[in-house]
């Protein structure tokens, strides 16, 4: 792990957080999809604003999501990017003025302190002894090591 | 009614997205270190080599359901219960599956980190 990957965790983060606020911003202006026109209202969704600029960020978050998970395991990428939920927290109070309560910063440390765990860790499993000469081996910094150890 | 029925989209979300994490994060390992084949061979070459990989077009078709059953659901509730129930959910149901299909080394350190989130997440919903 270099300071590359962790700027592209912080992009998956950036970019995910924003994009569900925008859409949910957008969809909220549009009214409550209907069962009987689902299809429509939900394409129908697509010609506001807010909604085509959180799809945006939300490709731009896809973008950065595949490239750290072409160099770190699933269960390490899930919780090391989880910081966009407190991200939508903070947005969801300061932009679409919900309520923010003393239990949803308690959920906002728990999350941290999940992230700040998971992210010490290695970020990929050890390729199987009889694998190739993969560079998976190469990813865990002496620390690292010390600490699994 | 209608929590039954917003809990059925958050139920949605959670299977689409879950599978669609799996065979993404199979596909992307299959391909290798996107910086490293973009700094090879460009960002075309990257952008052609992941939409020839099946499992990718698979996992996307997956992403597209949990996509589309999250847009219904956020116009049924609220963003900060529909996004973080379904989130959390995904959380530990896409840790087991990397563990059986994707064999990952789900380790202790893992777990307690996507059950931190979990727990986290399903406060933020309060």
């Amino acid at each position: 792990m270099n300071l590359r990957k962790y700027l592209v965790l912080v992009l998956v983060m950036l970019f995910g957080g924003t994009g569900d606020v925008l859409l949910k911003f957008g969809m909220q202006q549009r009214g409550a999809i209907r069962f009987s026109h689902l299809v429509p209202d939900l394409f129908g969704a697509l010609g506001n604003p807010w909604v085509v600029i959180g799809i945006l960020c939300l490709i731009a978050f896809f973008a950065s999501y595949l490239t750290a998970l072409s160099w770190a395991d699933l269960s390490y990428v899930l919780p090391a990017t989880a910081l966009g939920y407190v991200l939508v927290a903070l947005l969801s109070k300061y932009l679409l003025h919900e309520n923010v309560s003393a239990f949803r910063w308690a959920g906002v440390l728990l999350i941290s302190c999940g992230v700040g765990w998971v992210t010490r860790g290695p970020a990929l499993t050890e390729p199987q002894p009889q694998g190739s000469q993969h560079e998976g081996q190469t990813l865990r910094s002496p620390q690292e090591q010390h600490e699994l150890a | 009614m209608n929590s039954l029925k917003l809990w059925s989209a958050i139920g949605m979300i959670v299977l689409a997205s879950s599978a669609g994490d799996v065979l993404l994060s199979s596909a992307m390992k299959r391909i290798g270190d996107l910086d490293e084949l973009r700094v090879r061979s460009g960002i075309l070459a990257v952008i052609v080599r992941i939409f020839r990989e099946q499992q990718f077009l698979m996992g996307l078709a997956c992403m597209a359901v949990g996509f589309f059953s999250l847009l219904t659901a956020l116009s049924w509730g609220d963003a900060s219960l529909v996004a973080p129930a379904s989130a959390s959910l995904t959380f530990m149901v896409s840790a087991g599956l990397a563990k059986i299909f994707l064999k990952e080394n789900v380790d202790r350190r893992r777990w307690v980190s996507a059950l931190l989130v979990c727990v986290g997440v399903v406060l933020l919903a309060q």
